[in-house]
């Protein structure tokens, strides 16, 4: 293993950030605390952080319905997103998107997004932008094994292999496209299987390895850097809780023994166990990471929930861009 | 207009204005690309594209797949990241392909996101029947996009509004779908060599009249100006009205005219059921209720999809007899 263990300690707080975020939002919803429904991201932190320790700043991502621990993961700031949770004016969106459209466009995060399928098309279109404004930048798209079977990311992934777009497609295969397996919505066992078809490398890995995910990240994001164009990379992973809310086991559509069985590989313990072990970080202080993150996101819960909502005439007010003067009398 | 009235201008066709119009926008600013299916080897199905590959090149004239859903969204996260694109649908009946990515993506994204997200982005498509091309390439469904929030709709009638909405959707920062018509691209009007723009939710009085109001959009406005001839014998003085921008709309123009004339017709090639000019009847009721001497009239295309057969497609699509037969319906002549 060569990953810096200064990468593993940032790789340890990015998850336990999404870890403590999204077990404190599902408190919320539980407690309807918070209006309408949360699609948490427990059990799927690895991916997310381990694509992410390789972007920068003004690298793009899109994100999907499940989308807290993507934004956590870019940099997001703890008390606009439950300010936007609780839809308050303070919030990221100025309470006008919730959960499934929180953005942070001065970190490239380009939106949660309520439809499935959605963000691959809208990446490509900011990886053709990265290259057209000469930056180096990449986009990433991260979409789902239910999504994989949407029109819109064919065409995306078709378009972006063809112009060689400095992009990155991230399947997040987490078991169920809502509550339907993946045997039961595609005839193939992994989802990479068709990058060949796109004409671009596919590369699955263990997405609860999240030293995994870090690393071939890194090779795909340094190929698309270098005008290499994308890659498809596919991370198995597992969605502990339902697709809305935080029951796990209990449910119909799958048995309390395969969430166990997952659970045993638990994302964020995983690392921590490789910490321990490697003498890097022990459990006591791995705790202590927990404990101050909640610490961070119980502030930042009272912050969002003392929060103003928004005043009636935000209603009407960002439909439309209104800061140029008409065409005629534009200065150009 | 004034920059405009200040230059040269020459006849051009409908379809060399929004050339003319495309090749303004790629000058005057460097983050402006166009990109569709066959609009720069081939310079577009309509020839509305002819001559940018070679001015501009393959980075800014671009070639895609037959992928309207892709190339949507390839607009909205490069307007998202600062282009500012002009994305090309062949045919306004393909828009369905690329629903979600207008209705959804292109239209919400500044809202959804609290007002954090400039979408400066412009989607130009052909509409409009009565050249045979049956149910599916000769739709007009305009009235699905002003539906929307978020988005802006036009629909230049004359070559000289063809280019400079054309231009103002350019630089307009919200997304715009610019509806062109596609029988009347060999339509020969003055269109200025300057880059000029019309401005977006202006109304355009095309004729002047005195007691009598049509509302006309798109290829409808000349038929309305045919109807408005024809009437003349019969004492009616039509004023005709085209909007040319249907979202946001000028409905103070088409008010303030009817205030006027007391008696008002709305004309689309659309579809009548739930069409736009449902809509501007519905406000100029609303609006100048006590003024009207009769009902607000509307012609629109019958419940059907467009026909193929000539005799029938004739049968389908509004025409200046059809409008003139509506209007002396409304003032109660003998049709």
């Amino acid at each position: 293993m060569d990953v810096d263990r200064n990468v593993l300690l940032d790789l340890h707080r990015r998850m336990v950030r999404i870890r403590v975020f999204e077990e404190e939002a599902g408190k919320l919803m539980e407690a309807a605390r918070v209006p309408g429904a949360l699609h948490l991201y427990v059990g799927e932190e690895a991916v997310a952080a381990g694509v992410m320790a390789n972007l920068t700043d003004d690298d793009q991502i899109t994100s999907t319905h499940r989308g807290h621990g993507h934004l956590v993961a870019k940099g997001g700031d703890f008390k606009r997103m439950y300010a936007e949770l609780f839809g308050r004016a303070t919030g990221y969106n100025k309470g006008k998107g919730g959960s499934m459209h929180v953005c942070d466009m001065e970190i490239g995060m380009l939106g949660a997004n309520g439809i499935v399928g959605a963000g691959p098309p809208i990446a490509i279109g900011a990886a053709f932008s990265d290259r057209y404004r000469g930056t180096s930048n990449v986009a990433v798209t991260f979409f789902g094994d239910g999504a994989s079977n949407e029109g819109g990311v064919h065409e995306a992934a078709n378009i972006a292999a063809l112009w060689k777009l400095p992009g990155l497609f991230v399947c997040e295969y987490n078991g169920y496209g809502e509550f339907t397996p993946p045997a039961r919505h595609q005839a193939i066992r992994d989802v990479a299987d068709r990058a060949a078809g796109y004409g671009m490398p596919g590369v699955v890995v263990d997405g609860m390895d999240v030293i995994a995910v870090y690393e071939a990240t890194r090779e795909a994001v340094a190929r698309a850097r270098r005008g290499d164009g994308p890659t498809l990379l596919e991370c198995k992973t597992y969605r502990f809780y339902d697709h809305v809310g935080i029951r796990g086991m209990g449910v119909s559509y799958r048995t309390d023994d395969e969430v166990l069985q997952w659970r045993k590989r638990d994302p964020v313990a995983l690392l921590e166990a490789h910490l321990a072990d490697a003498q890097i970080l022990s459990s006591d202080d791995a705790r202590a990471v927990h404990d101050e993150v909640r610490a961070e996101a119980l502030a930042a819960v009272a912050f969002a929930e003392s929060s103003p909502f928004p005043e009636p005439h935000e209603l009407l007010e960002d439909v439309y861009d209104t800061s140029l003067p008409a065409p005629d009398e534009a200065p150009r | 207009m004034t920059t405009a009235e200040a230059t040269t201008s020459r006849k051009l066709t409908y379809v060399a204005a929004i050339a003319d119009g495309l090749r303004c926008a790629l000058r005057e600013d460097p983050l402006v690309f166009v990109a569709g299916e066959d609009i720069a080897g081939y310079g577009g199905v309509f020839g509305h594209t002819r001559g940018l590959l070679a001015e501009f090149g393959p980075t800014r004239v671009l070639d895609t797949p037959i992928s309207e859903a892709g190339i949507i969204g390839l607009g909205v996260g490069a307007a998202a990241t600062g282009c500012r694109p002009v994305i090309d649908i062949m045919f306004m009946d393909f828009m369905g392909e690329c629903g979600d990515e207008i209705l959804n993506q292109m239209a919400k994204m500044r809202y959804m996101f609290g007002g954090k997200a400039r979408l400066p982005m412009t989607v130009t498509t052909m509409a409009g029947a009565g050249m045979n091309l049956a149910a599916q390439h000769s739709q007009s469904l305009e009235a699905w996009f002003c539906h929307i929030p978020g988005l802006k709709v036009v629909m230049p009638a004359t070559p000289y509004d063809a280019k400079g909405l054309l231009l103002a959707a350019v630089r307009d920062d919200n997304p715009v779908v610019v509806v062109f018509n596609k029988r009347s691209l060999g339509m020969q009007g003055d269109v200025p060599e300057a880059a000029y723009a019309v401005e977006l939710g202006r109304a355009n009085i095309v004729r002047a009249g005195t007691n009598f109001t049509v509302v006309a959009t798109g290829r409808m406005v000349h038929e309305a100006l045919a109807a408005a001839m024809a009437l003349a014998q019969d004492g009616l003085d039509l004023e005709v009205v085209d909007p040319r921008t249907l979202q946001p709309l000028d409905i103070e123009t088409i008010v303030a005219s009817v205030r006027k004339t007391h008696r008002a017709l709305v004309v689309h090639e659309a579809v009548r059921f739930g069409g736009f000019g449902a809509e501007v009847a519905a406000q100029i009721q609303e609006l100048a209720f006590d003024h009207l001497d009769a009902p607000v009239g509307r012609v629109g295309a019958p419940f059907a999809p467009v026909p193929f057969s000539p005799a029938l497609e004739k049968l389908y699509v509004p025409n200046a007899d059809r409008i003139a037969a509506e209007v002396r319906r409304v003032v109660g002549l003998q049709v």
